[in-house]
């Protein structure tokens, strides 16, 4: 068994809510993620997402839970051979949604993220701040009950970075829960927003 | 005047503006893993039909054989003093076909039995100057044959120099030869399909691990399991289908090449002597319908094993949830 890298925490996500998650490396931010995006299961104590505890449910039931979350990851996780719209498009195309009901929502995100030019592109050839933006795309596709990012900003210019939460505040007051997880002190001071700071595996939390 | 033309909407200006290309499959087309996967199977396939096919011919080489020898009884008429060897012949022949069961009678001439003994005796010899048996040779009735005691009487009586020989003994050791070899024909083609399978089995996961990052994706987007096996089984299927229909058609090819300059080659010494060794290479309707099955049954193993692969890959992520020695801290 590893080591044990969070404990002691107590905290809710309300609905409708917008929180950023920080503290410094190795605090266990991207693991408090992966917890809330049930992708780990807590080694004890008590994680309830959607009213159910996550350490029960079944793993044929994930994929539709997880469809109410969206999530950014830090590394992207984008498919090289589907292009920009391609990948945004995904979430809705696994729901088994037809292409003529999505896709000028998509191409209409893909514009708000400023990727307008970069519709039939694929991964391998976009700049990493780009990769981001597809990957936040994708998550904000289907409108998700709660949207998990982890460092959604990290490899953008300021003003890309100022044009992303706004993107997300609007998805927050269009009735989204939103947790970001950044280093960003400056990013966190644009949004007056509840602050969860982890350190040293403990929880604080300034509303 | 020309129609005003119709107003444009929103949506339908915007997606005038962006032309996509027609959307890429979810699992991405075939890679170097992939071709290499379908090298494999194409290699498996040709050799698990060759194997079939030859089983099969000598299958049904054996029953041929059984069936001739089971269908032909011979009367021997050896020469002893004062017998006249042509009227004895006609009389075994007239013994032979008064019995029911028996069909035809023909009684092997000079010139035949000559040439059944050049190999020995080379060409030109004088039969007359040595004793040479002669043949009655006799097809019978195979559902009814005669009763082969009773024409031994008759003969014994008739031509007592005559021997009759059912080839019981020869059909009998000739039978449970032809058993061992398809016997021995049936076990290698079991070993050769078990190591096909297992080739295409290992070959498939081999090909999966490269997938794996696009299961987890698929898997984290929200699809379903059924939904994401159904996209690399379908993926796989092909690529199975293709490799075994290469595979098995090359096969094909190869049996109907040999079996075409085997009958154009008639009667020369290359042709006969493989002809002698190997019999004839023509598949019959049962040989190719095993080559067909041998291309369904490879393909849907491709599909069934990606299928499986699919499933453990998702069941590994899920269980590296609860496993808390993965953490990546961060």
């Amino acid at each position: 068994m590893g080591p044990e890298i969070l404990r002691d925490l107590t905290f809710d996500i309300p609905k409708k809510s917008f929180q950023f998650l920080t503290g410094p490396s190795g605090a266990g931010k991207t693991t408090l993620m992966r917890l809330l995006f049930m992708s780990l299961k807590p080694t004890r104590g008590l994680i309830r997402m959607f009213d159910r505890d996550i350490s029960v449910i079944p793993g044929e039931e994930l994929p539709l839970l997880r469809r109410r979350i969206g999530i950014v990851f830090q590394d992207f996780r984008l498919l090289d051979h589907m292009t920009t719209y391609e990948n945004v498009a995904l979430p809705l195309r696994v729901r088994g949604k037809d292409e003529s009901s999505y896709r000028s929502d998509v191409i209409e995100l893909l514009k708000w993220v400023g990727l307008g030019e970069r519709i039939n592109v694929l991964p391998p050839v976009l700049s990493g701040g780009e990769k981001q933006r597809v990957a936040i795309a994708r998550a904000l596709i289907d409108q998700p009950e709660i949207l998990l990012a982890d460092e959604p900003t990290g490899n953008v210019d300021p003003p890309m970075a100022q044009r992303l939460l706004n993107l997300f505040t609007e998805l927050n007051r269009l009735g989204t829960a939103v947790v970001i997880a950044t280093h960003d002190l400056s990013l966190m001071d644009r949004v007056d927003a509840r602050r969860m700071i982890l350190s040293e595996g403990r929880l604080d939390i300034y509303d | 005047m020309t129609e005003p033309a119709p107003r444009q909407t929103d949506t339908q200006k915007k997606e005038r503006l962006v032309s996509l290309r027609p959307t890429a499959p979810i699992v991405p087309p075939v890679n170097v893993s992939g071709r290499a996967l379908m090298v494999v199977i194409a290699i498996m396939s040709f050799l698990c039909a060759v194997t079939l096919g030859t089983v099969t011919m000598v299958q049904e080489k054996a029953e041929t054989w059984q069936g001739d020898v089971a269908s032909e009884i011979t009367i021997q008429v050896k020469p002893a003093d004062g017998l006249d060897m042509e009227k004895a012949l006609l009389d075994v022949r007239a013994v032979a076909l008064s019995f029911p069961g028996a069909l035809t009678a023909e009684i092997v001439d000079r010139r035949a039995t000559a040439r059944l003994l050049e190999p020995w005796l080379g060409e030109g010899f004088d039969m007359d100057a040595l004793p040479v048996p002669r043949l009655v040779i006799v097809t019978i009735d195979e559902t009814a044959p005669p009763d082969f005691s009773a024409i031994r009487q008759s003969l014994a009586a008739t031509v007592p120099s005559a021997t009759l020989d059912d080839h019981r003994a020869w059909a009998s050791r000739l039978i449970t030869m032809a058993r061992i070899t398809v016997f021995v024909g049936v076990g290698i083609l079991a070993l050769m399909f078990a190591t096909t399978m297992l080739t295409v089995i290992f070959a498939t996961r081999g090909a999966m691990v490269g997938n794996r990052h696009i299961v987890e994706v698929l898997h984290f987007v929200g699809a379903e399991t059924g939904f994401i096996a159904a996209e690399f089984q379908k993926h796989f299927l092909i690529i199975g289908l293709k490799g075994a229909a290469i595979g098995g058609g090359l096969a094909t090819a190869a049996f109907l090449v040999l079996g075409f300059w085997q009958s154009n080659s008639m009667a020369t010494a290359l042709n006969d002597q493989v002809t002698a060794l190997f019999g004839r290479f023509t598949l019959s309707s049962a040989g190719y319908f095993g080559i067909i099955g041998i291309v369904v049954l490879i393909a849907g193993m491709t599909a069934l094993t990606t299928r499986l692969t699919v499933i453990r890959t998702i069941g590994e992520i899920d269980r590296q949830r609860a496993d808390p020695s993965l953490l990546e801290i961060g």
